[in-house]
């Protein structure tokens, strides 16, 4: 139910309405509204409720498991949250000195400089505002740079097929056109399909890694040298980041330049459209390339530094320097974990992928690269269950609602039928991922015994089965009065 | 079991082709790929007189679990797209080899359609997609 609908003429929360009337009077006449704005009229009390209401409703990492494939529902730390939320750091103009702003230029300095030792990145900007402008970015850097050679021939971006959309829009919108490579059986790059595609028209390749499909791609220093041998540059899509924190630097790998999702690897909120952060980092190669504004430290001074230092810089990204409370949140969590920290949560988010894969392989699911080490997440096909009772992953997906799990990402990537893609994270302990798999063993046995209770879940959640297909043919966004 | 009639030629990126007594090339998705992304709820068709090349993306075709490339079988010129399938994307669920085709290709080459699949390899070819 929407606040509007529960709204009566006239009915106001006087206790809460402001002290002063604003005074319109310096508005021209020509500005001002005719008539009142629809807003709902409701008490302080039925605005409570309803706003609790919904709270309740939500299905949310603080309140279950949510392994999310690809998109790493880990715990937020509350002391991030609170660090951030400090009044110095919430009340800080963009516009103020340099001078007044030394604290939280050198959280920002301190976050560049971890994030450059944990990629092998020659130098990082935090600016991007998301993970698909950090892509953005990078593509761009890889144009600037071929431009800037008058290298002017190459049109095309390599993209594996277990990619992202985001990897083929991004190369859309950066005006190349895409290349699709395809991906061997056990679910590395195709090599002898990538040799026959490089050439004078390759401007890069974009590769996530471990993939999409869960694992590490295992010839990814040959890639890189076929890759650059064509005189194209590698792309590192950090969606995956999580699994070799630590462990193994993309820098280490060939690749040029990459993007991280701060809002995944490093633990702040996400979901619901952001905000994110996307930072990008480059090798010597492209650092000239990279958006402004960076932090610099010079002579016990942090200062930022644009266009008139980095003059091959793409450019700015938005008015300012980035999500400012998101990064906060991603340093004061890295500095919490520290070196250790961070190579244990690749150790166990990639135990633990592998603790549930094992587990439900013996409960009889099927693992769609069975031959192959997990990453931090992993992928079942439940095309058999499918084969044998008619029930579809979108049933068991929204089956393990009602036993209190979130589902995990369902068909996607597309090229296993019937998937699911399980991303515990490492916040999780062994009972939950032993709930979970109990839950998953559970809803099999149904399958076969009640199928129909299956096909019809979730049945206690506050919202039955929603109808995906009319939601998506009969768009309905924008609520109205009834007359 | 999905649907492979023996009287059309396959790609196997999993559209149909059929030539026409006019020898325009009717195109659509097989029932295997109508099956596979499940009920559609858009359509991106090319308009008439785009030119588009064989094996070369030229229509989009999104359900509620993906957005999917449609490939020109042949290469030629677009004479029609099907208008019906604008309000209805449904269609193709129902009746992707009747009603539900997507577009009608003037091919340059005519020849170019003895080089797809027929049903039986497109099967195949999808069975093993399908590991």
């Amino acid at each position: 139910m929407l606040i509007f609908e529960i709204s009566k003429k006239d009915r106001c929360n006087p206790s809460q309405a402001p002290l002063e009337k604003a005074a319109v009077e310096k508005i021209p006449d020509r500005f001002r509204r005719k008539q009142r704005p629809l807003l709902p009229q409701v008490s302080e009390l039925q605005a409570l409720r309803h706003y609790t209401r919904l709270s309740q409703q939500n299905f949310s990492i603080d309140t279950h498991f949510y392994p999310l494939g690809s998109c790493t529902m880990k715990y937020n730390p509350r002391a991030c949250n609170r660090l951030a939320m400090l009044p110095q750091l919430l009340g800080r103009h963009p516009y103020a000195p340099e001078t007044t702003g030394q604290g939280f230029l050198a959280c920002m300095y301190e976050l560049q400089e971890m994030l450059k030792d944990i990629t092998g990145m020659a130098a990082v900007s935090l600016t991007p505002l998301a993970g698909a402008q950090g892509e953005f970015t990078g593509v761009a850097m890889i144009r600037a740079y071929h431009d800037s050679r008058g290298d002017t021939g190459r049109s095309e971006i390599l993209v594996p097929d277990a990619a992202h959309g985001t990897n083929p829009a991004t190369a859309t919108m950066c005006g190349y056109s895409v290349r699709e490579i395809p991906t061997g059986r056990e679910g590395d790059v195709d090599l002898e399909e990538l040799k026959a595609a490089v050439g004078p028209k390759t401007a890069g390749l974009m590769l996530t890694n471990p993939s999409t499909l869960g694992v590490f791609e295992r010839h990814i220093t040959e890639i890189a040298r076929v890759v650059h041998d064509a005189g194209g540059l590698l792309y590192y899509d950090g969606a995956n980041l999580n699994a070799i924190l630590g462990k193994v630097k993309p820098g280490d790998m060939g690749f040029d330049v990459i993007h991280m999702n701060l809002h995944k690897t490093f633990s702040t909120p996400h979901g619901g459209g952001g905000p994110g952060a996307g930072p990008v980092g480059a090798n010597e190669t492209l650092q000239p390339f990279l958006p402004v504004p960076v932090v610099t430290h010079e002579g016990g001074e942090y200062r930022w530094l644009t266009e008139i230092s980095l003059p091959h810089s793409i450019g700015r990204l938005s008015a300012f320097m980035g999500n400012a409370g998101v990064l906060l949140r991603a340093y004061v969590y890295a500095r919490l974990l520290g070196r250790d920290g961070m190579q244990r949560v690749a150790e166990f988010s990639t135990l633990n992928a592998n603790y549930m894969a094992a587990q439900l392989a013996k409960a009889g699911f099927q693992l769609a690269y069975p031959d192959r080490r997990a990453s931090h997440e992993f992928i079942i096909t439940l095309k058999q269950l499918k084969d044998e009772t008619g029930v579809i992953a979108m049933d068991v997906a929204k089956r393990l609602l009602d036993k209190g799990y979130h589902a995990p990402t369902t068909y996607f990537p597309l090229l296993v039928p019937e998937c699911f893609l399980i991303e515990p994270t490492e916040s999780e302990d062994k009972d939950v991922l032993d709930g979970f798999i109990d839950a998953m063993t559970e809803i099999a046995a149904e399958a076969k015994d009640s199928p129909e209770q299956v096909k019809g879940a979730p049945h206690t959640t506050p919202v039955r089965r929603l109808d995906d297909v009319r939601a998506a043919r009969q768009l309905d966004l924008r609520w109205r009065p009834r007359d | 079991m999905s649907q492979t009639p023996e009287n059309l030629k396959y790609a196997k990126t999993h559209e149909w082709a059929r030539l026409e007594d006019d020898g325009t090339i009717t195109v659509g998705i097989s029932d295997h790929a109508q099956e596979l992304l499940g009920d559609l709820v858009f359509m991106e068709l090319p308009e008439a007189g785009t030119s588009v090349s064989a094996g070369k993306e030229c229509a989009v075709v999104e359900s509620v679990k993906a957005a999917s490339d449609v490939y020109a079988p042949v290469s030629g010129e677009i004479t029609e797209t099907n208008a019906a399938l604008a309000d209805s994307p449904e269609i193709v669920n129902s009746d992707p080899y009747g009603e539900g085709w997507l577009f009608r290709i003037k091919p340059s080459d005519a020849g170019e359609l003895d080089l797809m699949l027929d049903a039986k390899a497109y099967e195949q070819a999808a069975a093993e997609e399908d590991h």
